[in-house]
């Protein structure tokens, strides 16, 4: 099977559902680049590439836009009300911000307040998460915001291969898919077959299978923890990796069956931990799977505060391997 | 209008330290010694220092993502913004914020921004205060051509008209908004006009002329901190370097570049003029260039040697603590 970087699995993905409908589109910021210009218009593809070359095969499918993410975001979920299948790009989650009304009070809300009689199959997609001292206001991850909005569904791939899957799931999705990109995995390659093929959401992977502790993990945390659980295989300890991939919905039954099994819980994100997702799973395990608990769960996110610029600060912030073995430890101690 | 001698070796001096420290941060990017995302203002330089020459330190400004120049023309201190970008805890912002947050609220630099017309809404807060109180201060936001596309730019605009405040925007056309050009994403064909529109002045400058933006941004400021409500400054100048450090600007023209460093260059448009009037002597100029190189040097020699920050400040300026998760 080819091996494949998740960006170049996440743009054979477009290319091949624009192939296959005629009623997808992409729309963003340089999704085609150079609008305009003297220069080569298409060259662009995204800043981070993952729409790269559309543009040439489908010029009238592959738009440009002024910097505008309120517009960006309407004009996709508009587009999708009157059943058209767009793919928008947000250049970074961050900028949610400015577009935060089209996402949680427009698209996330059109079929349930027009009593199920609307669809709206738009994906937004986002780069998203830490890791580049990209700062405040370009490294945020975003998605466990934004899952707590009914009438959203929220996509955290964490390897090509799901990516692929998961992003030509989200196109068929008669629903808003909100499609969260790790920015740091986009050259993390994996064997990704040429065909197409889907993801279901609501379908955690396994990522590892073991006994004695279940951790959680998203995004780019998952090959870190990863990485943990196979060093401390070697010491003896199994742990079920579970990777939700996506957080609407939420495969809820995974991780209640893989902790009622082990007895210990350990969740890792890369967010801030209040209203998050490792407290929104711990949550869950404390509610309903009580009584299978032999230690005390464990979270292992970012501190309460926005993401610094400096490395070492950052390198500070993000949760790395050294605390995800530290908490799976203390479940074990 | 004749300008003042120390004024005009003001601006060239700090026209000569953006540029110079532009193109070191450019380097030192190269050399991998600065992280993160960072945007070069070179070539722009008459327009930040053009407006700020009307600015007193209690006077604010908001900038953008391409905001070096800004805050050198509003006084930041080079040294603690070259800490900064190093990611020095001796930074300007204490290694938190970097290139693109660099701030100075005691010299009235609300920041740099990382998002595009993040400034203006804020600038209209900054204006309003300063009606408010009485004090003849104006608000000054950076916007570029990409900015002016943004609802909260639009919005900013009109309210600043809607309530009288001593707010100026400064449009600085570069000609592209990140990779895409102003000729496609700005729909109108005028957009002095289309901001004028909002209800307010707008006086026009090549941005490549440090006295046409003076002029220019004299009155625009003249007319707000007068009383008048809003104002805006067009200034229209290419910039020498991409969108960010390592944009491959697919989006040129064949010798785009080329002309814009040699036919459209604020320093070499300074000297001449001064060659042309004897205002100020090659000499003075030459001897500037001199000690700003010398100070840029040093700012870098000094950044390298600052003390890096410690795991225990990353919770620190956030107001409120929690214990940790792990």
């Amino acid at each position: 099977m080819p091996e494949k970087t998740m960006r170049d699995a996440i743009n054979e993905a477009l290319h091949q559902a624009m192939e296959q409908d005629d009623s997808v589109f992409v729309i963003g910021e340089d999704v085609a680049g150079c609008s305009g210009s003297a220069g080569d218009v298409g060259a662009v593809g995204g800043v981070f590439g993952v729409t790269e070359g559309i543009y040439h095969r489908w010029p009238d499918r592959c738009i440009d836009t002024p910097i505008s993410e309120s517009a960006i975001v309407g004009a996709a979920a508009g587009a999708a009300l009157v059943g058209m299948r767009p793919v928008a790009e947000i250049m970074f989650a961050d900028f949610i911000g400015v577009c935060m009304d089209q996402i949680v009070n427009q698209m996330a809300k059109f079929r349930y307040m027009f009593g199920g009689k609307s669809r709206c199959p738009a994906v937004i997609r986002f780069s998203s998460g830490g890791g580049f001292s990209a700062a405040g206001q370009h490294s945020q991850a975003m998605y466990q915001v934004m899952t707590s909005f009914p009438g959203l569904k929220v996509v955290v791939p964490s390897n090509a291969y799901d990516a692929k899957g998961l992003m030509l799931s989200a196109i068929q999705d008669d629903d808003p898919v909100l499609f969260f990109e790790p920015k740091i995995l986009y050259q993390e390659t994996a064997d990704v077959p040429d065909e197409m093929y889907t993801i279901p959401f609501g379908e955690a992977n396994f990522v590892r299978e073991g006994d004695d502790v279940t951790v959680v993990a998203f995004g780019q945390m998952v090959p870190k923890a990863a990485a943990v659980i196979d060093a401390l295989a070697e010491e003896g300890i199994s742990c079920d990796l579970i990777d939700p991939r996506t957080t609407s919905p939420l495969d809820e039954n995974a991780i209640l069956e893989s902790v009622e099994a082990t007895g210990r819980l350990v969740i890792v994100d890369e967010a801030p931990p209040r209203c998050g997702l490792t407290a929104d799973i711990a949550g869950l395990a404390a509610d309903k799977a009580f009584s299978s608990l032999k230690a005390p769960i464990k979270q292992v996110s970012a501190p309460h505060s926005p993401t610094p610029f400096s490395p070492e600060l950052e390198a500070a912030y993000l949760p790395d391997a050294d605390k995800i073995m530290a908490a799976v430890k203390a479940t074990l101690a | 209008m004749s300008i003042p001698k120390e004024t005009l070796l003001h601006a060239y001096r700090t026209m000569k330290t953006i540029r110079e420290f532009e193109e070191r941060v450019n380097a030192e990017i190269m050399n991998g010694q600065i992280p993160g995302f960072t945007h070069l203002y070179t070539g722009q330089e008459a327009n930040a220092v053009g407006v700020c020459a009307h600015l007193d330190e209690s006077d604010t400004i908001i900038s953008t993502h391409r905001g070096h120049g800004h805050c050198i023309a509003k006084g930041a201190e080079v040294s603690g913004m070259m800490k900064e970008l190093f990611g020095s805890s001796e930074g300007l912002c204490k290694g938190k914020g970097g290139s693109m947050h660099v701030a100075d609220i005691d010299k009235g630099i609300l920041g740099a921004n990382g998002i595009v017309a993040g400034g203006p809404p804020i600038s209209v807060g900054s204006a309003l205060a300063a009606k408010i109180r009485k004090n003849g201060k104006v608000a000054v936001s950076f916007s570029g051509d990409g900015s002016v596309n943004q609802g909260t730019c639009f919005e900013a605009m009109n309210m600043a008209v809607v309530l009288q405040a001593p707010a100026v925007f400064v449009i600085e056309n570069n000609y592209y908004s990140e990779h895409t050009s102003i000729n496609y994403a700005v729909g109108c064909d005028d957009l002095k006009a289309r901001t004028e529109a909002f209800g307010f002045p707008v006086f026009v400058a090549d941005g490549a002329d440090f006295f046409a933006v003076h002029e220019a941004a004299g009155k625009a400021i003249a007319h707000a901190r007068a009383g008048n409500g809003p104002a805006g400054v067009f200034a229209e100048q290419g910039r020498y370097h991409g969108h960010f450090v390592g944009d491959p600007q697919a989006y040129r023209a064949e010798g785009e570049l080329e002309d814009l460093r040699e036919n459209h260059c604020p320093l070499k448009n300074f000297r001449a003029r001064m060659a042309e009037t004897g205002e100020l002597s090659l000499a003075e100029l030459d001897a500037i260039d001199a000690e700003v190189m010398a100070e840029i040097e040093q700012s870098v020699t000094d950044a390298k040697a600052a003390a890096r920050p410690t795991a225990e400040q990353v919770t620190e300026d956030v107001y409120i603590q929690y214990s940790a998760t792990a």
